[in-house]
Formats: structure tokens, C-alpha cells, sequence
């Protein structure tokens, strides 16, 4: 037995960090999501009562295993005809109910198994992203749920749906055939991006939780790895190195937001760009660019820029034309806006801006004004500007947000 | 001749497991069934698992394309059947996109109750 530790911490991050694997590898034993995601919730339990008081085991992965194979034994005895689970199963659970908890135990990464039957395409694909942000990154239901700006409630029911339908509809545990691996990556990616950017810039208010962050660099690594012809998976992992290069420059010293212009360059990782970097050009040569390789492609420039004045503007704005081309969406051409303000001066910027249309959604999307109002400030339409910072920091959910757009508002209302 | 008679309800409407009626309205099924078995003119009868464990098929340009949920009808209309014994989901849809009217329409794919 280990020290004393504070054991509601520990359990925590054992979820944090061992969650998917601890999972993914029960569910490859027991073939049931559902059933697996119950025990283990049940192992947790156990382990909050039990560890302060005998002690936290020495290998408290190998320990929630062989607690939650017990606990899926009690469920299907409990349930038996609910479960219709077969002989050989209990006999299997039977026979593991008793492994040592003490020794190490050699648990397999089924990790990717559980990413493609999370995204499998007879799931709605807000449930795809839902269910592997639970099933992989061990997020609770109230934070998938403040991702996606739901209601706990909402997203609880929309897990519970997905869960049953993956039993119901006997949607298979397994890496898809060869022939459909690549379809089937498209919906891979766009998930592994939500985990990336959901932990980039977190939804709690937190500014960064790099475990999401890892979470979703090492699931590009074993994707790419496993896809070494796709272009785009290639893209995806660059566009998350060269993003998560900058975060150790993107908060000052007073854990202030720094803009990409105010950031000490010294500060990002150059082993993580140049693989970025050495990403995105062999994506590029495999063929038509897609969305992730060209938005790593404008990553790269500003990462390989000397400084913020070097930057090469002109070629960022024609990649965002690309990328606008291929994702008709104001968002891109919000980004386009705030690089052709550069490129061309803020004037520039504003009119792509006013090109847009302006509906609700946009009318509530905080980054529009803070572009908006950087450009009029530049422009010397200090009054107009402070409008739009205002707007934006009401629309902020980060603190370091609103810090960050409250101290530019005061500067430009400074006598 | 053959009729499959496809039972429509709103679901949840029903008796639910677990309540007073549910008993009744089960022996009712099993009635029917034994009385058709004993008319000959049973052919074959199962009961579909709840429309959220549909998955729904199409092949469009030689692609096939899945998306979840049930088949909702419009001018097209239900025009056969088949009861397949597949592995799993994927391998019961890679089926379905080989039915030549998925180049058409919708296959919708539904699992089978299986009761114990």
C-alpha cells in the first residue's frame, strides 16, 4: 500500500488520465458499453469508499479492472434477463472475478476500437463527438454538455441514447473493414478536433486543459500512424502541434490571454513545430489540400515567422480564400478579415467584415466583435470600437477573455 | 400468398413491462400468434427493437451513405422485405447496400427483438 494520498483527487485523476483505456479495455472483454461504463462508474464508487480506508493499491488501474469485471458479474446475476448475456460471458467474468488487484496487469489499448464504434455512422454525429468525449477523455456529462452549450439534462439523455443504441442495434466493437476505414475517419477527425479545441479553449472558463489537449494529439498520433496515406489525418495533427506549440506563450506571467503579437517567441515549442511543420508538408503533397491541412498550412507560417511584422500575411490571406472556398463560413472569414487587415490595412479588414451576414448566431459570437472592434480601433473610431468591445466582453465566458478585452477597452478609453 | 403485416404504434403508447396491463396485452400477442399458427397461416412474426436503434441506408453516385434513425416515409413506400442473420450492425448494412432498391430509395435496418 502506498501513503496516505488524497484519495478523492487520485481517483479523480486516474478518470482523467486512465478513463479510455481502463474502458475501452473492458469493453473489448465484456463487448457491452453500456455494461462496461456502469461497472466502472461502480469500481469508482467502490474506490472512493474503500481506499481511505485501506489504503490506496498499488496499481489502482489493474484494482478498478478486476472491481468492475465483480461489479458486471453482480449486474447480469441482478438483471439476468434484462441482460441476455451469454454463458460464456459469466463464465469469463467468473473466472477473472477473483485476478489479484496488487500485481500489475498488462492492459491492452483498445482505445481505437472505442474511437471508431464511438463515431460509427449510425450515431447522430453530436452524439459521436458526445460519446467519445465520455468514453475517451472521461469528460463528465455536465462538461460534453458545456461544450456544446446544452443543458445537462439534454446531453445526458442524448448519452443514454447512443449507449443503447450501440447495444440494441449490436453496433460492433471493432476497427471498421479496410474498405470503409477511410470514410470513417472523416467523422474520427472532426471528433479528435472538437477534444483538441474543447481543451484549448475550455468551456469551464478554464484556459487550458491540456489533458484534453494530449488526449487529443496522442489519438492523432495512433490515427496517423494507422492511416500513414491520409492526407488530412496528417493535417489534423499538424494544425494541434503547431496550435499547442504557442501555449506556454499564450498567458503572461500574470496569467494574462497574450494576443499572437504581445507573445515572447522564445516561448514556443520548436520541437512541436517543426513536426507540425514537417506534417503539414507531406499532406500537401499528397494531393488537394483539405480544411485541417490548409488551416495547419497558415498555422505553420505564423509559427515560422521571426516576428509578428514578418509574418507572411499575403499568402495567410490567400489560404483563408482557400479554406473560405471549401468551408463556406463566416468564421473563416472572420480570421481572413483580421489577417488582410494586416496584409492590407484595417480598412480592408472591416469592409470583408461588413460583407458578412450578420445573423443572430454571428450577432452572439464573441470573436466577431473583438475583430470587429481591433479594427476600429485601429482606424481611429475609438467610440464605434469601444461599442464592440463592450458587446464582446459581455459575450465572453473565459475570465481570461474578458480580462484581456476589458484592458484593451480601457486603454482605448484612456485620457 | 404472403402478407407481412407491419405493425405500426406509437411507441411508448403501448403497455409497458412492469404494469398491469403489460401482462394482458402480452397474452393477447401470444394469442393471436398461436391462433394464426393453428389457422396455418403464420409465416413468420417478430417484433422490431424501438425506431432509435434504426439505421437507414442509401447508395447514391455508387456511395453508400448511413445515417441514424428510421426511415421517415414520403412518396416512397414499403415495397418488401428481407430477414437477415448478420454478425453485426456493419455487417447487416454492408447487406443492405447491396439490395439493388438502395440505389432508389432507403433501406431501413432494424434490428430484431430476440425474447428469451
Amino acid at each position: 500500500m502506498l501513503p496516505p494520498v488524497e484519495v478523492p483527487t487520485l481517483v479523480t485523476r486516474l478518470i482523467r488520465e486512465d478513463w479510455g483505456r481502463i474502458l475501452s479495455s473492458l469493453v473489448s472483454s465484456i463487448g457491452d458499453y453500456g455494461l462496461a461504463e456502469d461497472s466502472l462508474q461502480d469500481a469508482v464508487v467502490s474506490a472512493l469508499e474503500e481506499w481511505p480506508r485501506k489504503g490506496v493499491p498499488r496499481h489502482p488501474d489493474a484494482w478498478m479492472i478486476t472491481v468492475a469485471r465483480r461489479k458486471a458479474l453482480d449486474r447480469i446475476r441482478r438483471n439476468q434477463t434484462a441482460m441476455r448475456k451469454s454463458g460464456e460471458l459469466t463464465l469469463w467474468l467468473e473466472q477473472h472475478r477473483n485476478d489479484p488487484e496488487d500485481r500489475p496487469m498488462m492492459i491492452p489499448d483498445h482505445r481505437l476500437e472505442m474511437i471508431y464504434t464511438c463515431c460509427h455512422p449510425a450515431l447522430e454525429e453530436k452524439s459521436r463527438v458526445a460519446l467519445t468525449l465520455r468514453a475517451l477523455g472521461g469528460l463528465t456529462t455536465a462538461e460534453i454538455a458545456g461544450a456544446f452549450l446544452d443543458k445537462t439534462e439534454t446531453m445526458a439523455a442524448r448519452l443514454t441514447r447512443a449507449k443503447k443504441k450501440l447495444r440494441a442495434a449490436g453496433i460492433a466493437f471493432k476497427l471498421p473493414e479496410p474498405e470503409d476505414l477511410h470514410d470513417r475517419t472523416d467523422a474520427v477527425l472532426r471528433v479528435i478536433y472538437l477534444i483538441f479545441t474543447e481543451g484549448h479553449w475550455s468551456s469551464d472558463g478554464q484556459m487550458s486543459r491540456t489533458d484534453l489537449v494530449n488526449e487529443a494529439i496522442r489519438l492523432g498520433r495512433i490515427l496517423t500512424g494507422l492511416l500513414p496515406d491520409h492526407a488530412e489525418a496528417k493535417g489534423l495533427l499538424a494544425l494541434m502541434l503547431l496550435g499547442d506549440s504557442r501555449r506556454l506563450a499564450r498567458k503572461g506571467d500574470d496569467g494574462a490571454f497574450l494576443p499572437l503579437e504581445a507573445q515572447n517567441r522564445a516561448r514556443w515549442d520548436r520541437a512541436k513545430i517543426r513536426e507540425g511543420g514537417a506534417l503539414v508538408e507531406t499532406a500537401l503533397s499528397m494531393g488537394p489540400a483539405g480544411p485541417y491541412a490548409i488551416q495547419a498550412a497558415i498555422s505553420a507560417l505564423h509559427a515560422n515567422a521571426a516576428s509578428f511584422t514578418a509574418t507572411d500575411w499575403p499568402q495567410i490571406v490567400a489560404l483563408y480564400e482557400v479554406l473560405a472556398q471549401r468551408q463556406p463560413n463566416p468564421i473563416v472569414r472572420i480570421n481572413q478579415a483580421a489577417a488582410l487587415s494586416y496584409a492590407k490595412g484595417p480598412q480592408a479588414g472591416l469592409s470583408l467584415l461588413d460583407t458578412l451576414c450578420v445573423d443572430d448566431k454571428l450577432n452572439g459570437y464573441q470573436p466577431y466583435h473583438a475583430c470587429r472592434a481591433d479594427l476600429l480601433a485601429r482606424l481611429g473610431r475609438r467610440q464605434d470600437a469601444a461599442a464592440s468591445y463592450r458587446t464582446a466582453i459581455s459575450l465572453a465566458v473565459a475570465p481570461e477573455d474578458k480580462a484581456f478585452l476589458s484592458n484593451r477597452l480601457r486603454a482605448l478609453t484612456a485620457p | 400468398m404472403q402478407y407481412m403485416c407491419l405493425i405500426y404504434a406509437q411507441e411508448g403508447k403501448e403497455p409497458q413491462p412492469g404494469t398491469d396491463e403489460f401482462g394482458p396485452f402480452m397474452q393477447g400477442y401470444m394469442d393471436f400468434t398461436q391462433r394464426m399458427k393453428e389457422s396455418g397461416k403464420l409465416v413468420s412474426g417478430d417484433a422490431l427493437q424501438p425506431t432509435a436503434t434504426s439505421t437507414t441506408v442509401s447508395v447514391r453516385g455508387g456511395k453508400a451513405e448511413t445515417v441514424d434513425g428510421p426511415f421517415a416515409e414520403t412518396k416512397e413506400q414499403l415495397g418488401g422485405y428481407y430477414l437477415l442473420d448478420c454478425e453485426d450492425l456493419d455487417d447487416a448494412l454492408k447487406c443492405a447496400e447491396q439490395i439493388p432498391s438502395a440505389a432508389f430509395g432507403r433501406v431501413e435496418v432494424r434490428p430484431v427483438v430476440i425474447w428469451d
